[in-house]
């Protein structure tokens, strides 16, 4: 049985339809992956799960861990265990790290925040009193970000485009932690377009003009992903099954 | 009767600045309504004050090439719930000195008080002078801020002020500082204010930047909830060679709270330049968002933003 279950998922955007009828489970502590082309919905779906501002309104079910969440807001569902995280994180003017990471709990203690900035990479002593602003680079925000979550302690992280402006010896720290997550039982959830990310999942989803077109073992989803869309041939609009055996 | 004393030991409690009788090193002044209570000064720092009826003037001079270590503490304020305080100020720091002033303004029992300041102040030629004012209101609401400056900064000035009130009632506050800055000489003014009900503020901070090279950076940091109002008018014009500035306002408003601002930016010489952005409404979406992805209710989540903002 999955942690979360998706059943029937339809959701248009300004008229427009960008999820049809997702249908997908997500086991506990495996590491999965929604992947497709740019514009695919793979963020949308992400953010429907969340229950972000304006991916509220869908039609079928989400459920995780039998709690249908289709009527919870953000912080309930994140209460519940669930956690996002950007492609792009907020920055927070004055907001020190130490905050940030600490919010979700009152009075964390402080070993445990510097912990958690071990473990992306960062030096507390040099990040704690730092503020989340725009003194902090597009990687030291992914990493603190990366941080936060460890802090929470979630059931299931959503990742959208984890590598979306990072560097290479960013990326690899960010694999490290997520493997590290998944061996302490942490379900993850990752949106890519990129080989590279779908390389740490265990299993796959392609997700094409807003259906899932296959779910599989990503090792099988892999060779597929990279012979037939990358460039999308059909500027993502699907056209025929597909085949993966 | 209260002693001065009394006061002394009640304004430093509010203030938090209980330990600074301790240090020899760091100077002090506290003004109770219009009379002096206590005062300690430290070489090179020249303090003069008259006690008048319905004001106090206080002259303050910093010795040519003096360089004052630790922040100098002036407490400014009235325990008494109704009453009228003006202070008439006159700063003069002179050439190649140093000094940070620390001014901690306290009326925590104010229903009907008002706090008036009108300060001339001149920066000598490569002079600091950095000046914060915390001010420290109480639940009530009921006081009246108007702190009004004229600066002049000389060539290689620089002068730095931050206006802060983060706790208590905002009342109504007035601010209106003008500065103008010879050659080469660095301004930065700073308005951080939280308001709620039905407070109202005004900032009018004015920076001309009118010699060669010199800089300058305005900003505000205002949030304003219940029925509060905030209008800030920054103005910043350069008419100096390679004159540069900022003008930087933030307001974020929640409930029935109203926000305005008016930069204006204004240059007269081809070789300045100016820059200007402004930020008013609700929080940051993404910001928002965040907090609740991490389990934070949407009001822990937008008072965790707003005291970041306001730190």
């Amino acid at each position: 049985m999955g942690i979360l279950e998706i059943s029937k998922l339809s959701l248009s955007l300004n008229g427009k339809k960008i999820l049809r009828n997702v249908t997908m489970d997500i086991w506990k502590g495996h590491i999965h992956a929604i992947v497709g082309p740019n514009g695919a919905g793979k963020s949308t779906l992400a953010s429907a799960i969340m229950g972000l501002e304006g991916y509220r309104d869908i039609q079928g079910t989400i459920t995780f861990n039998g709690t249908l969440l289709n009527d919870l807001s953000i912080d309930e569902r994140a209460r519940l265990g669930i956690t996002f995280g950007w492609q792009e994180p907020a920055r927070y003017e004055g907001l020190l790290v130490r905050d940030f990471l600490g919010a979700p709990a009152k009075n964390i203690d402080e070993r445990i925040l510097s912990s958690c900035l071990s473990q992306v990479g960062l030096n507390p002593s040099e990040y704690l009193d730092r503020a989340v602003d725009k003194t902090l680079s597009g990687g030291e925000r992914k990493k603190v970000e990366l941080a936060s979550i460890l802090a929470m302690d979630p059931a299931l992280i959503l990742l959208d485009e984890p590598d979306s402006g990072i560097d290479v010896a960013t990326l690899e720290k960010m694999f490290e932690v997520i493997q590290q997550l998944k061996n302490k039982g942490t379900t993850i959830l990752l949106i890519t377009h990129s080989l590279a990310v779908l390389r740490q999942a265990d299993h796959a989803f392609l997700l094409c003009h807003g259906e899932i077109l296959e779910k599989a073992v990503a090792e099988k989803i892999i060779p597929y992903f990279e012979q037939n869309c990358i460039p999308c041939p059909h500027k993502n609009e699907p056209r025929e099954e597909v085949n993966l055996s | 009767m209260i002693r001065d004393q009394d006061y002394v030991m009640d304004l430093s409690k509010v203030a938090g600045v209980k330990d600074i009788f301790k240090n020899p090193d760091i100077a002090h002044l506290f003004i109770h309504h219009h009379k002096v209570v206590a005062s300690h000064l430290v070489p090179g720092l020249d303090v003069q004050v008259d006690e008048e009826k319905d004001h106090v003037k206080v002259k303050v001079n910093v010795a040519k090439g003096t360089v004052i270590a630790q922040p100098v503490h002036m407490c400014f304020g009235m325990m008494p719930k109704e009453g009228v305080q003006r202070l008439v100020m006159d700063v003069r720091i002179e050439e190649k000195s140093q000094v940070g002033i620390l001014a901690h303004c306290a009326f925590p029992n104010a229903v009907k008080v008002q706090h008036e300041m009108d300060a001339v102040i001149t920066i000598g030629e490569g002079a600091s002078y950095s000046y914060f004012e915390r001010h420290i209101h109480g639940a009530s609401g009921g006081v009246t801020v108007l702190p009004h400056a004229k600066i002049h900064l000389l060539q290689g000035a620089k002068f730095r002020s931050e206006f802060e009130l983060l706790k208590g009632r905002a009342g109504c506050i007035d601010i209106d500082y003008e500065t103008t800055c010879e050659k080469r000489s660095v301004l930065e003014m700073i308005a951080r204010i939280n308001a709620k009900e039905d407070d109202h503020i005004t900032i009018r901070e004015t920076g001309h930047l009118n010699g060669d090279y010199s800089r300058g950076v305005l900003t505000s940091r205002v949030a304003v909830r219940d029925q509060a109002r905030a209008d800030v008018y920054n103005k910043l014009t350069a008419s100096g060679s390679y004159a540069r500035g900022h003008v930087d306002c933030t307001e974020i408003i929640q409930d029935n709270g109203r926000v305005s601002a008016t930069p204006i930016v204004e240059v007269s010489n081809p070789r300045a330049h100016i820059t200007h952005e402004a930020s008013l409404g609700s929080v940051d979406s993404k910001q928002l968002q965040t907090l609740m992805a991490r389990g934070l209710t949407e009001n822990e989540a937008t008072d965790l933003i707003i005291q970041g903002l306001l730190s």
